[in-house]
């Protein structure tokens, strides 16, 4: 199933883009198995994504954990920790 | 009532406080942000995520009036390029009496900084770099939980 993706701040700089569309095969289950597979794709992706710890996402517009399934989103942004106010 | 914006363009406070006086209200507390300069920054640049960050917003204040009771809730953000002295944020309550519109007014900044998408990239001269999360943000945050 397609998924739209989004990427902020340096996750975007890293990857040279803020948004794609993937289409993740189906042993793909949470957001932190998104990120996995998603570094393979370039050297960007993989600099991006080396260290999960530094990531946070959100589904659909609403933040969740990295260990929250994708089923049924059709939007996943992941991005660093909010820097606002 | 509930106002949220996400602009480019400059904070009027004036306009933006006239929209949270109330008559059926006493008091109005409100919080300014400004971009520092103190450390050699030239310029402030801000991302959001449209859409997720209005949303985001419209949850607090509906949470900070629901809590306090509140009349009115405003929160407006600036995105985009900034420089030293400029408005980024400015936050308004307004409730019947002092105590219900300070508090919530805290509660929504503390609340903003760690859970709407914006991210802060700072350059001091040719040298530009993403603002890195504070401990001190989450601690802030949490004490409203």
């Amino acid at each position: 199933m397609a998924i739209e993706l989004l990427y902020f701040a340096w996750v975007r700089e890293s990857i040279g883009m803020g948004a794609e569309t993937v289409a993740p095969p189906s042993d793909v289950v949470t957001v932190s198995d998104l990120i996995g597979w998603l570094t393979t794709r370039s050297p960007g992706h993989a600099a991006a994504f080396a260290d999960p710890a530094r990531l946070r996402a959100a589904l659909d517009q609403a933040f969740v954990p990295l260990d929250t399934p994708i089923a049924g989103a059709g939007e996943v942004a992941i991005f660093p920790p909010v820097t606002g106010g | 009532m509930i106002r949220v914006a996400v602009q480019e363009s400059a904070i009027d406070i004036a306009a933006e406080h006239a929209v949270a006086e109330r008559a059926d209200a006493g008091a109005v507390a409100t919080f300014t942000g400004l971009v520092r300069g103190d450390d050699g920054v030239t310029e402030l640049m801000l991302e959001h995520y449209p859409g997720a960050t209005e949303r985001a917003l419209e949850a607090l204040c509906a949470e900070a009036v629901a809590r306090w009771t509140l009349a009115a809730a405003t929160v407006v953000h600036r995105v985009g390029p900034m420089v030293p002295g400029d408005r980024v944020v400015f936050v308004a309550t307004t409730a019947r009496h002092r105590a219900a519109a300070l508090e919530a007014c805290a509660f929504l900044i503390d609340r903003l900084k760690t859970g709407a998408p914006f991210w802060k990239r700072e350059r001091r001269g040719v040298d530009a770099r993403w603002v890195e999360a504070r401990d001190t943000d989450d601690a802030a945050a949490a004490r409203w939980l």
